[in-house]
């Protein structure tokens, strides 16, 4: 059988294409490009009668660095779960790596390292036995390679002085980077990493946003779910967003950004006129402040801008040009801002 | 598909997208460290197995609460023996005692036998529904299941390498008070030629042969409560649960045995048949009820381990 990711049925939503609406998105990947992880329609209900996750089509190009963004509670680790054969679907299906799952559990999880809602050793061992447990669960693993690759993956996350302390006695921040660690113990083709700088101080963090490039640097395509707005955008290629369960939107964040427009603001005490001359460049959506105007600047260049408040006679205080944020985009796509803490 | 090809898919996707001026023999996990590791090569099925169970039987030794239950069971025996030796012949003698503690003083052999058939009502069966029924709601319950699952480890392979450890913990734990017992035996009582419950006598020898089949046949009976436990214990992501309901399971098997008005369900209960290994201290060696014991081992631990399967291989795993 073909192992085509967009054949059987797996209509993939062209990345960069807002959900749900059909004219838009530029198309950024050649039809059938590789894509690490394709869902088509993977829904979870409950026993409870919760839709955990409703309909989700997600298409993750190899080698991104695809953030899976969404406030707590809104299905990530739900998906997560069901991309690693954890949690059944209700409906739906998915292929990781190119094969169908869940039936490829076995041949493809090798190659993908998790790290599944947060760290979870035992506490009666050295994080090094943590991780040798966790190798020997592996089928496809190399028991004579094991001490080396431990080794390596220990270093990697700045754990090598701690490998025979017991796990019980690792702080919060060694803990996530044990986890991290044990996602790195082989040759990896993708990695999931739900939240992986949970409980982790700025610095911590800072590192696992270097290790993270460094990872996809070298061809690992890196799937990273969090809740915060900021980290995504330092870290990710591409993104999508989910609210309640339902995808809002995906693709890559320049194509995501470009779907909100570029603004200018001006700092100006004479608020009046300075519209007024916006309004004579032709620029729409024009805000007055205290003590300063916006428009959407579009394709319009901010010098020609500039010139003209100064022949109109405004007292120029300041000008910027504002890039959209990703938060903006957030609140563009779904009138609401995106609460941080869920 | 196999692991071999697999594997092979993963180094040249890695060596296509390369970073130049890094050893495309290292893959994407070592690139950065610099020390070389010789590429995977292909692990067998079975070697991977054999790992799998190794680092199993590993934690379940290395596991203080369960070199404590093994402790306590060896230490048992001892106290057994020095009651004995202490208040031998000292008044109530054989007033509804078991014939074996009697013979016990005559020959220290016997207080192997005691011991085994004395701590196959409840202790046993305690420690083993404690391993046991831990085996997956303990893993459920600190979240290491997500993590191996997703090694992955496969949910027969690892069920089935679960229930081979918590048996390999069965025979240890019996082993442990048969050797204890028989040791304290040796150094408190006399040894020699055993004179059997049906009046012959067997060579000393013959008489440890002996007790290796009881601690085999007990050993089936523990592992048979294990596949109870083991079932048990895929219901739930609390290990105490498991645990305490294999026990329940046990006491109440154990109650219907004492009522003579149900003597009915008696064959079909696991309890009635753990201290049935009465036979091999018979010449010739008794096997009609051992045999018949063995039968409802198998069957209880092949129920079990099915429904344990079944529910394992379906479950979500939302610990």
């Amino acid at each position: 059988m073909s192992r085509t990711p967009t054949d059987a049925g797996l209509a993939v939503d062209v990345p960069g294409s807002r959900v749900g609406d059909p004219g838009g998105g530029a198309r950024r990947e050649a039809p059938g490009a590789e894509l690490s992880i394709v869902t088509s329609g993977l829904t979870k209900r409950f026993g409870s009668g919760q839709v955990a996750v409703d309909a989700l089509d997600l298409a993750v190009p190899s080698g991104s660095v695809f953030g899976f963004l969404g406030p707590n509670g809104s299905g990530k680790t739900t998906t997560i779960r069901m991309l690693l054969g954890l949690v059944a679907p209700t409906a739906g299906e998915w292929r990781l790596l190119g094969a169908p799952m869940p039936g490829g559990v076995g041949g493809v999880l090798s190659r993908v390292g998790a790290l599944v809602e947060g760290p979870a050793f035992y506490p009666y061992l050295s994080g090094e036995a943590n991780l040798r447990r966790y190798d020997a669960a592996d089928p496809s693993a190399d028991p004579r390679t094991v001490s080396a690759r431990i080794g390596l993956a220990l270093e990697r996350v700045g754990l090598a002085a701690a490998a025979g302390k017991r796990y019980r006695a690792y702080s919060l921040g060694m803990r996530q980077r044990l986890a991290i660690a044990a996602t790195l113990l082989g040759p990896r083709e993708l990695l999931i990493l739900d939240e992986p700088t949970n409980g982790l101080d700025p610095q911590g963090t800072r590192e696992v946003r270097g290790l993270v490039k460094e990872i996809a640097a070298e061809g690992t395509t890196v799937f990273v779910s969090s809740h915060l707005l900021a980290e995504v955008e330092q870290m990710c290629s591409h993104v999508a967003v989910m609210r309640a369960g339902r995808l809002v939107a995906q693709g890559p964040i320049a194509d995501l950004r470009a779907s909100e427009t570029v603004r200018i603001r001006v700092e100006t005490p004479d608020v009046e006129e300075a519209a007024a001359v916006l309004a004579g460049l032709g620029l729409p959506e024009i805000r007055l402040g205290d003590g300063d105007v916006s428009a959407a600047l579009g394709a319009g260049l901010p010098e020609r801008v500039c010139a003209a408040l100064v022949t109109g006679g405004v007292a120029v205080r300041g000008l910027a040009v504002q890039r959209p944020t990703l938060e903006d985009v957030f609140v563009g796509l779904t009138g609401e801002g995106f609460d941080v803490d869920g | 598909m196999s692991t071999v090809s697999g594997r092979e898919a993963v180094s040249t996707g890695n060596v296509a997208r390369a970073v130049p001026g890094h050893d495309p023999a290292l893959s994407a996990g070592q690139a950065t460290a610099g020390r070389p590791i010789p590429p995977p090569r292909a692990v067998s099925a079975t070697r991977a197995w054999l790992r799998l169970l190794g680092s199993e039987i590993g934690l379940t030794f290395r596991r203080p609460r369960n070199l404590a239950m093994l402790g306590v069971l060896s230490v048992i025996p001892v106290l057994i023996g020095i009651a004995l030796r202490m208040f031998a012949g000292a008044g109530g003698d054989g007033a509804g005692a078991p014939v074996i503690f009697e013979r016990i003083t005559g020959n220290g052999l016997f207080l192997t036998f005691a011991a085994l058939s004395l701590l196959v009502q409840l202790m046993l069966p305690v420690c083993v529904a404690v391993v046991a029924g831990d085996s997956i709601a303990g893993e459920a319950g600190i979240g290491t299941l997500r993590y191996l699952l997703a090694a992955p480890a496969g949910r027969t392979r690892l069920l089935a390498v679960k229930y081979a450890c918590v048996v390999v913990f069965c025979l240890a734990a019996v082993t442990a008070v048969a050797l204890s017992a028989l040791l304290v035996g040796l150094l408190l009582f006399p040894a020699g030629p055993i004179t059997l419950l049906s009046g012959g006598t067997i060579p000393f020898l013959d008489g440890v042969l002996r007790i290796g089949v009881v601690v085999l046949y007990v050993t089936a009976g523990m592992a048979a409560l294990a596949a109870v436990a083991l079932a048990l214990s895929t219901l739930t992501e609390v290990s105490v649960g498991a645990i305490a309901s294999t026990m329940v399971i046990v006491i109440v098997a154990q109650v219907l045995r004492a009522v003579p008005q149900l003597s009915v369900l008696q064959p079909y209960l696991l309890t009635e048949w753990w201290s049935g290994f009465d036979g091999v201290l018979r010449d010739p060696v008794a096997t009609g009820d051992m045999g018949q014991g063995l039968l409802v081992f198998a069957a209880y631990a092949a129920v079990f381990c099915s429904i344990a399967w079944a529910r394992f291989t379906g479950k979500d795993i939302t610990a």
